[in-house]
């Protein structure tokens, strides 16, 4: 189902359309979100011990138990959902947009952002969210004034969105199809009355990704890409700062 | 909130990312609880070549806590003396909370709100 909401591509819709859905599903979700993504949790395991990074977008925290001996700082905008994440040790979690993130910049070692850049709701705003992800991170060392340090490497940001092409998935969507699409969560509500099962339908904004559109997005936000490719109906991308 | 967290904080707002009285942020009415975690000095010894020593101390006059060492410890724990000091820094940075309470910007004076030991960066619509 495409979208022609007149406010698409705010903060105000974005509201309506994913943060306030997420409030609301946000115990229903995190019990349905355990098992980290492969590309994700390789990304993660292969971090030197003490490195300090961020998740942008953490959702329950589940990738906060893939590896405890790098701090992370994990943020989302849903503090029901920052409440599970905050169990996670011996990181931590606050709540925040990501848009405006409250961290220092130039300072982190990586950052992920997993599932989430695709709910921004215009093409500026998808660029503004990667571009706040990279000014957190630590320069890139070739653009260094001193590139003799050779123990000096940049931060590094792993960038997870849903694809477009995802032809043999339940969905079903692929190339050629409306990318700004609303995704239903069903949720089942346990009535009072017994052997009563209700359930009720949100509907969450999605921008599902070309092929490509990812890395351009990457580069546009002053990025670069270090490394790419698809996993099970997503695009993925590890990106460094360009400046 | 563990007191680690907070040398990795900022404000939120974008003019002052640029500004050095936005770090390390200020606490206020500052409720603490202490939770036990593992004492793991490995850990603890990894993670501090990445503190800023002097938000660090900052942070912690504030809170009343005037024990630590004044210059950063080198993250070595082979001795009982050097235990004592990654202990001492395990207490304060890994095991103490604050459950309640707010944070504030010294430059745009904007205050975080900490409530169930959850801060929240949330900025209102005429800061973002």
């Amino acid at each position: 189902m495409g979208t022609t909401s007149p406010n698409q591509g705010s903060q105000e819709y974005e509201e309506q359309h994913v943060h306030n859905v997420y409030e609301q599903i946000a115990s229903h979700f995190s019990s349905t979100r355990y098992k980290p993504w492969p590309i994700v949790q390789r990304f993660l395991q292969e971090l030197p011990p003490g490195s300090v990074g961020l998740d942008v977008g953490c959702g329950n925290g589940k990738y906060l138990t893939v590896n405890p001996n790098v701090f992370i700082v994990a943020s989302d905008r849903s503090v029901n959902l920052v409440k599970f994440a905050s169990q996670h040790r011996p990181h931590a979690s606050v709540v925040a947009d990501n848009l405006s993130l409250p961290h220092p910049s130039s300072s982190f070692d990586f950052a992920i952002s997993v599932a989430v850049v695709h709910h921004l709701s215009s093409h500026p705003r998808r660029v503004q969210a990667i571009a706040a992800i990279l000014q957190t991170l630590q320069p890139s060392p070739e653009t260094e004034q001193n590139p003799s340090n050779s123990k000096h490497v940049g931060g590094k940001a792993l960038i997870y969105v849903w694809a477009l092409e995802q032809k043999a998935s339940r969905r079903g969507w692929d190339e050629g199809d409306e990318q700004d699409v609303m995704v239903p969560w069903v949720m089942k509500t346990k009535s009072t009355q017994v052997g009563n099962e209700n359930s009720e339908t949100f509907h969450r904004y999605y921008h599902l990704y070309r092929q490509g559109e990812l890395e351009g997005d990457i580069v546009e936000a002053g990025g670069r890409v270090a490394e790419s490719g698809y996993e099970k109906d997503n695009w993925w991308a590890i990106a460094v700062r360009n400046k | 909130m563990k007191l680690l967290t907070v040398n990795f904080l900022t404000c939120a707002v974008k003019g002052c990312k640029g500004s050095a009285a936005s770090f390390p942020l200020h606490f206020e009415d500052a409720e603490l609880e202490q939770r036990e975690i593992g004492y793991n000095p490995t850990f603890l010894s990894n993670i501090l070549p990445r503190l800023d020593w002097d938000a660090i101390t900052t942070t912690a006059l504030e809170l009343g806590f005037t024990n630590l060492p004044a210059t950063k410890p080198d993250g070595s724990f082979e001795t009982a003396d050097e235990h004592k000091v990654m202990r001492d820094l395990h207490t304060l940075l890994m095991e103490t909370e604050v459950v309640q309470g707010k944070m504030v910007c010294r430059n745009c004076g904007h205050a975080y709100q900490i409530k169930e030991g959850i801060a929240n960066f949330l900025l209102p619509n005429h800061l973002v």
